[in-house]
């Protein structure tokens, strides 16, 4: 089980901010969420979202372990 | 080097007095204070969102890069998070250093990283409801600079 995390503008389309989800990588993570939830799919896969794994930013397919924290990350914006 | 995430307001006066208290090795101090803006008197407020832990630690990593970059002797950051009301301060920042011109363009480097490039993600909620802020092109021009 993957500890998924939406920020931003990410949890406010999906409607959630934190659910456990089984998925053996991110490829199939990204896959599942955006089959259940299209809309979601979309903004996961919009410009400038980055994905960190167990609180390091990765690009491209990881394998996820069983208690992997997910976090999708929106373009930031502080100050 | 200290930093960290609040929920509740503060002074940035008073902060500003503690960093620079005692030191007698440094020549400068230039720090920088964001504040909460109404655009023509519009009731908006902000509502600010960290990843508590990641948020610190990347800030942490540009935090060393500033203080190598630019020779600091310390610098402090402090930002908010959760609700922030139009006129409260969003942000502090102050960098110390032997001489001026360190401890300005540290301040100016680190408020580019925090603006558009630091874990924080700010929704702005008016009368009219509410939108996600993203960094604007100038925004995005401006910590260009660095790289």
């Amino acid at each position: 089980m993957a500890k998924v995390l939406l920020f931003g503008a990410l949890h406010d389309v999906a409607g959630w901010r934190t659910r456990d989800i089984d998925a053996a990588n991110l490829q199939a993570l990204t896959a599942l969420l955006s089959s259940e939830d299209p809309a979601l799919g979309e903004a996961l896969a919009g410009k400038g979202v980055q994905v960190a794994v167990d609180r390091v930013i990765v690009r491209g397919d990881v394998a996820l372990g069983p208690a992997t924290e997910v976090a999708f990350l929106p373009p930031m914006s502080g100050g | 080097m200290s930093i960290s995430l609040q929920t509740a307001p503060f002074d940035p006066g008073a902060l500003l007095t503690r960093f620079s208290a005692g030191r007698t090795n440094a020549g400068a101090v230039v720090s920088f204070t964001g504040i909460a803006r109404a655009d023509q008197g519009a009731q908006t407020r902000l509502e600010l969102e960290a990843y508590p832990g990641f948020t610190e630690t990347e800030i942490g990593k540009i935090a060393d890069q500033a203080t190598d970059r630019f020779s600091l002797h310390d610098l402090v950051i402090v930002h908010r998070v959760g609700v922030i009301a139009p006129g409260e301060a969003i942000v502090f920042v102050a960098a110390m250093a032997t001489h001026r011109r360190e401890a300005f363009e540290a301040a100016d480097f680190l408020m580019d990283y925090l603006k558009s490039r630091a874990p924080f993600w700010k929704k702005e909620i008016g009368s009219d409801g509410e939108k996600w802020i993203e960094p604007t092109a100038r925004d995005r021009a401006d910590v260009a600079r660095w790289d």
